[in-house]
């Protein structure tokens, strides 16, 4: 067997009707458990107070938010290289939930940062960065839309994708790139003395699961509509000819 | 309910926000999802009869 047969949308659309249903339900547990978890049964930070329960939201919703980006541009390769349509739709899929994960990412971490430093936004590296992403967002949604033919919108918007990745990249390095700004370093770190305390970090661990499983849930759900719609699209065109 | 003391309205208008732009999502994907299946259903069946 090969990975390549999910290419097929027909085998596409046969296997994840199989496999959705327990994704749902564990993204769910996961996140509603990780939440629930962080929420209720941990203690205020002794420096950031009750503020660090943003965390189990903050966190998981930036790290898909660079991720999905990424995810976009494995599927766009894909296209570009071996003209798999399913990829293409698959990146198609992934961008609204990549702009509302770092549309999260961007909100929570103004509403946390106000208390913590003073002001809502600073033109800090990795802020900045996240802006830029979410603008790159915008304007891959923006670019398929735009475009009729949707193997020329594939190419382009693949393209633009290969770009924003520069900034998916800066989002999540450049904090290092630039040791400035107010963002702290990264909140896991497999230093024990950088690391999170665990009481943060298990709930951490669940809520992250379950945003990873909750993008994978929507980003298959989202392709079998795309595949579908591009059906319907061919039916209607083959209709027409045969009308005219 | 933990006590969240002076950050509440922090602490709550972050979760706040976050579910209602999850649950738009979610609500959002599954209504087009439903939309989109029903249309094929239809225009599948239309060809169909019309051979």
């Amino acid at each position: 067997m090969s990975i390549w047969e999910y290419a097929n949308p027909k085998k596409f659309l046969r296997t994840t009707e199989r496999i959705l249903p327990p994704l749902w339900l564990v993204s769910g547990v996961l996140i509603l458990g990780g939440l629930i978890w962080g929420f209720f049964f941990t203690p205020d930070d002794y420096r950031q107070g009750s503020t660090v329960k943003i965390i189990y939201l903050h966190v998981p919703a930036a790290l898909m938010a660079i991720n999905a980006w990424f995810m976009m541009l494995v599927a766009s390769l894909i296209w570009v290289i071996r003209r798999h349509h399913v990829s293409a739709l698959a990146a198609k899929a992934a961008a609204p939930v990549g702009v509302v994960m770092t549309l999260i990412a961007l909100i929570t971490g103004a509403i946390w940062g106000q208390p913590m430093w003073g002001t809502w936004w600073a033109w800090d590296p990795r802020l900045t960065s996240f802006l830029v992403l979410f603008l790159f967002y915008l304007g891959y949604i923006a670019l398929w839309e735009a475009i009729d033919n949707p193997d020329t919108a594939a190419d382009l918007t693949s393209i633009l994708c290969l770009v924003g990745s520069v900034f998916a990249v800066l989002s999540r390095y450049a904090v290092n790139f630039w040791n400035q700004g107010l963002h702290q370093g990264a909140s896991l770190s497999l230093d024990k003395q950088e690391n999170v305390a665990d009481v943060f970090a298990y709930p951490l661990y669940a809520c992250m699961a379950g945003f990873i499983l909750f993008f994978l849930v929507l980003v298959l759900y989202r392709t079998g509509t795309e595949i579908r719609l591009r059906r319907m699209k061919a039916l209607l065109a083959r209709e027409r000819m045969s009308d005219a | 309910m933990p006590d969240l003391g002076k950050y509440a309205d922090t602490v709550l208008s972050a979760y706040g926000l976050s579910a209602l732009l999850l649950l738009g999502l979610l609500v959002m994907t599954l209504r087009r999802g439903a939309k989109v299946r029903a249309e094929l259903a239809a225009v599948e069946q239309r060809v169909k009869s019309n051979g």
